[in-house]
């Protein structure tokens, strides 16, 4: 597709007809999100230079060098009539016409956008008519404002710095948690409570747990470890509790504790439980891919340490840790 | 090797259209059994497997691959599908069963992320 192309709303989206190909998935980016999101009104110049139809090219020159511009909107009875450029103005030079009025130069035909539309529609228009400003009209269609593709480029540039800055200081506050907050011991502590037989969002805790570590700045292979132990963890809870159960992360700058706690119905034999490929799982929980007797083994491989305890008609304790190489969690940025 | 190429090796429908397909995944590993996708599995690789509940795009982003392949001309449930899109984790289905998938991909050069069992 031609780069100067502008691709419709519908073809961005995709949410109606023809759904997109993967090709046109990876292109869309942020800056075409924004040339929809933004509006004309947002980055149009407000500062509004207008000429008369009554003065001199001479005087349009003088306004034009003053305020560095290469256009401005031609106004009579506050009525837009025009527009003169730079382009016309050579035209009457050519002609050593620099004498005459806007009026004889100016371009009559006027191509106006609406200061309510997205910027993707001035794209277009400039594309289109293949001008380099355009009057932007509200919906009294009164002259509101100029916008060049200067203004654009320049309108995204300040929308990408901002999302930058917001995600930048949302990282920084996340990372530098346990450097900002002093105290002898800190700690910060999330609970989920899991409910039994709820397969259906089987992982969300675990899931929000590891992009919390991530959020914190725990490298990905820590996140990983975390994220497997405490996703079989969540598992077990919905699959062999009576009434599911609590999982905790408990974060420190050296320590990260997982555990998860239930009150029934409680493992007979804590031994037996820790063989590989013992189960007592049903078929149901087999055919979703779980139940093979590997959970608490493959938690094991990716904690520190696992204490398991449990007693018949209370409940069952398991609790995980991994211990952090020093700095990792606190402010250093890692990968 | 590109995710985009691998679809086509493996004459793959694309299911979540409104991710990234552009990105690069450096192995593979096939199984049906999430035990054994958590235990024995290295990041970055694309998952293939004939199960298509959401607890396989959980596996899948908790042992950090980057796509799953269905075999068999699977369709997932839509909570996967929704699971998959919240959570950015790219789907494809495959007419090609599980052996020739592999086999496809591992001649294409597609190394294997899978562990032994003595490791």
């Amino acid at each position: 597709m031609p780069p100067n192309r502008i691709r419709t709303e519908q073809e961005i989206h995709g949410r109606h007809g023809r759904p997109i190909t993967d090709q046109d998935a990876h292109e869309i980016n942020r800056v075409e999100e924004l040339s929809y999101d933004l509006k004309i009104h947002e980055v149009m110049s407000k500062n509004l230079h207008t000429a008369s139809p009554e003065i001199s090219l001479s005087d349009v020159l003088k306004i034009l060098r003053i305020n560095r511009i290469s256009g401005v909107p031609v106004v009579e009875d506050d009525k837009l009539v025009g527009v003169i450029s730079i382009e016309d103005i050579v035209r009457a030079m050519q002609n050593n016409d620099l004498t005459e009025t806007v009026a004889q130069y100016m371009t009559r035909e006027l191509v106006t956008v609406a200061s309510y539309d997205s910027i993707v529609k001035a794209m277009q228009t400039f594309t289109e008519r293949h001008v380099g400003r355009l009057p932007v009209v509200n919906e009294e269609k009164k002259l509101v404002g100029m916008i060049t593709k200067g203004d654009i480029t320049r309108g995204i540039l300040v929308a990408l710095q901002k999302d930058y800055k917001e995600e930048e200081v949302r990282r920084y506050r996340a990372s530098h948690l346990f450097e900002d907050i002093v105290s002898d011991r800190t700690t910060l502590v999330l609970r989920y409570n899991i409910k039994s037989q709820n397969f259906t969002h089987g992982g969300t805790a675990s899931s929000h747990i590891k992009r919390a570590l991530l959020r914190l700045g725990a490298d990905a292979q820590i996140a990983r470890r975390c994220g497997i132990a405490v996703y079989e963890a969540e598992m077990n809870l919905i699959i062999h509790t009576t009434h599911g159960g609590i999982l905790k992360l408990e974060v420190e700058p050296h320590r990260i504790t997982m555990s998860t706690t239930d009150d029934g119905p409680g493992i007979p034999d804590v031994e037996q439980v820790l063989q590989p490929g013992y189960s007592t799982a049903t078929d149901q929980v087999r055919e979703m891919g779980f139940g093979a007797g590997m959970g608490l083994v493959n938690i094991k491989r990716c904690v520190d340490s696992m204490d398991l305890e449990s007693t018949v008609g209370k409940g069952t304790k398991l609790v995980m840790r991994i211990h952090i190489p020093t700095e990792n969690l606190s402010g250093r940025k890692e990968e | 090797m590109k995710l985009i190429e691998i679809v086509k090796l493996v004459e793959g429908t694309i299911l979540t259209p409104e991710l990234n397909f552009n990105i690069n995944i450096h192995g593979g590993y096939g199984a049906d059994l999430m035990s054994d996708v958590l235990a024995a599995s290295q990041p970055n690789a694309a998952l293939l497997t004939g199960l298509t509940n959401p607890q396989v795009v959980r596996t899948a982003q908790m042992a950090d691959f980057r796509a799953i392949i269905f075999v068999r001309g699977k369709q997932p449930q839509r909570e996967t599908l929704e699971l998959a899109n919240q959570e950015k984790m790219p789907l494809i289905t495959s007419p090609l069963g599980m052996f020739e998938l592999c086999g496809r991909l591992h001649k294409a050069g597609l190394p294997s992320f899978e562990s032994n069992a003595s490791e």
